[in-house]
């Protein structure tokens, strides 16, 4: 479970965020909103341990997120606006790797089933549409075998039917007792059981 | 540990033929610049053959540092560099396997050039197993010194002219070695003293040059 003490983030001059507190159990999924510039992924890459806070504590399970070992720390998963998928390997050559590196789930067939990319599974990257670009990190994500998925506006380029998926993967990954915090501007389109607003 | 080793390896190898032509140019760079050399210098045989050891070094040196921008750059802007940091391994370790994999074909290439240059600058054919040794133990160090440039300027846009500034002096003691050995060989005299130099620079780099290497990777993400 992943708490969040009296947190302070700063992003160069400019405090962001100020004594924010909450706890996310087992099941479920916070929903981070607010305008542009308010700090949503500045939040996100601190519960990820991606930086540091100014003030406070995030802790996964008791330990802080920035100390965690490698092998309770893929228990995070991150998606950023930058996706990580290479422009230069196909898109079951990013999957291929997601798969290898994270020792995550042999479902790579299915999760491009699921998310209609089958026909453009040996084209590269970099050929594909914004939004199928989008769907193949968030393929990446689901292969992690992760507990806590962080991510940061997943809804961006997608079509409805991307949303639907991701609605559904969502419900599934809380569901069997994962949690997630979600960044986003739609609220409307994500059901969440806490909603964190800066 | 090692599988996770291995696949980060596979992964970079593969991205590199890919992009074979960042990978060409510090070889046709390393070529261009010795060769240029004798035309600059005098074509005088006894002259091309004492200095043909310290101009080979150079445009090695040289090369692999140009090679070693792109390093963690590709990976810190499409958002791969954050997922390496957050996986399942120690970044020190994904970070060795970037520079094995960018040594691999990077120095590996020179190993198989330079000899081929040496003798263009008259240097015996005898010389040639010492130089190549002496290559072989020196281009490693080289490598970790540049990947440590490399972090450490990765969020600077101009990070490629700063990496040499920064790398560049402490490149001193591989290019004492290991022209010294070179001119050793040249003479026929043993060489084994300047050989084990650079092995244990080698050995030094390669044991600490990834844990700071990852430590500057990380605090530039931040």
């Amino acid at each position: 479970m992943l708490t969040v003490t009296s947190l302070e983030v700063w992003r160069g001059e400019s405090c962001l965020l100020r004594d924010l507190s909450f706890e996310l159990l087992p099941g479920q999924t916070a929903l981070i909103t607010g305008p542009n510039g308010s700090g949503k992924t500045s939040l996100l890459r601190v519960l990820a341990g991606l930086a540091l806070p100014f003030a406070g504590r995030t802790q996964w399970c008791g330990t802080k997120v920035h100390r965690l070992a490698p092998e309770t720390r893929s228990e995070i998963a991150y998606l950023g606006h930058r996706d990580g998928l290479k422009n230069e390997l196909t898109a079951e050559g990013n999957l291929q790797f997601t798969r290898d590196f994270w020792n995550g789930r042999d479902e790579i067939d299915r999760i491009l089933d699921e998310l209609r990319l089958k026909p453009f599974r040996r084209r590269e990257v970099r050929r594909l549409s914004a939004g199928q670009r989008r769907r193949l990190a968030l393929g990446c994500l689901r292969l992690k075998p992760a507990r806590l998925w962080l991510l940061d506006e997943p809804l961006t380029n997608l079509d409805d039917k991307g949303v639907g998926v991701m609605q559904t993967w969502l419900q599934h990954h809380t569901g069997a007792g994962g949690l997630a915090a979600v960044s986003t501007h739609q609220p409307g389109r994500l059901t969440g059981s806490l909603a964190i607003e800066l | 540990m090692a599988d996770i080793f291995i696949c980060i390896l596979k992964r970079d190898l593969r991205l590199a033929f890919r992009r074979w032509s960042e990978l060409a140019t510090p070889l046709i760079f390393f070529v261009i610049i010795a060769s240029l050399f004798p035309l600059a210098a005098s074509p005088d045989e006894a002259q091309l053959r004492s200095t043909g050891a310290a101009v080979l070094w150079m445009s090695a040196l040289l090369s692999s540092l140009l090679a070693l921008d792109g390093l963690f750059r590709a990976d810190a802007e499409d958002g791969s560099m954050e997922q390496l940091i957050l996986g399942p391994a120690p970044l020190g370790l994904v970070v060795l396997a970037k520079i094995v994999a960018h040594w691999s074909v990077s120095g590996v290439p020179l190993l198989v050039l330079a000899p081929v240059l040496a003798l263009s600058f008259y240097l015996p054919l005898t010389a040639l197993p010492g130089l190549v040794a002496a290559l072989a133990l020196a281009t490693p160090t080289l490598s970790v010194l540049a990947a440590i440039g490399a972090a450490l300027t990765v969020s600077l846009r101009a990070g490629g002219t700063i990496i040499g500034l920064l790398i560049l002096p402490l490149t001193g003691p591989v290019l004492i070695f290991g022209t010294r050995a070179t001119e050793l060989a040249a003479l026929g005299e043993p060489l084994a003293g300047p050989l084990y130099l650079l092995a244990a620079l080698a050995v030094l780099s390669v044991s600490l040059g990834p844990v700071i290497t990852a430590a500057a990777v990380r605090t530039a993400l931040e």
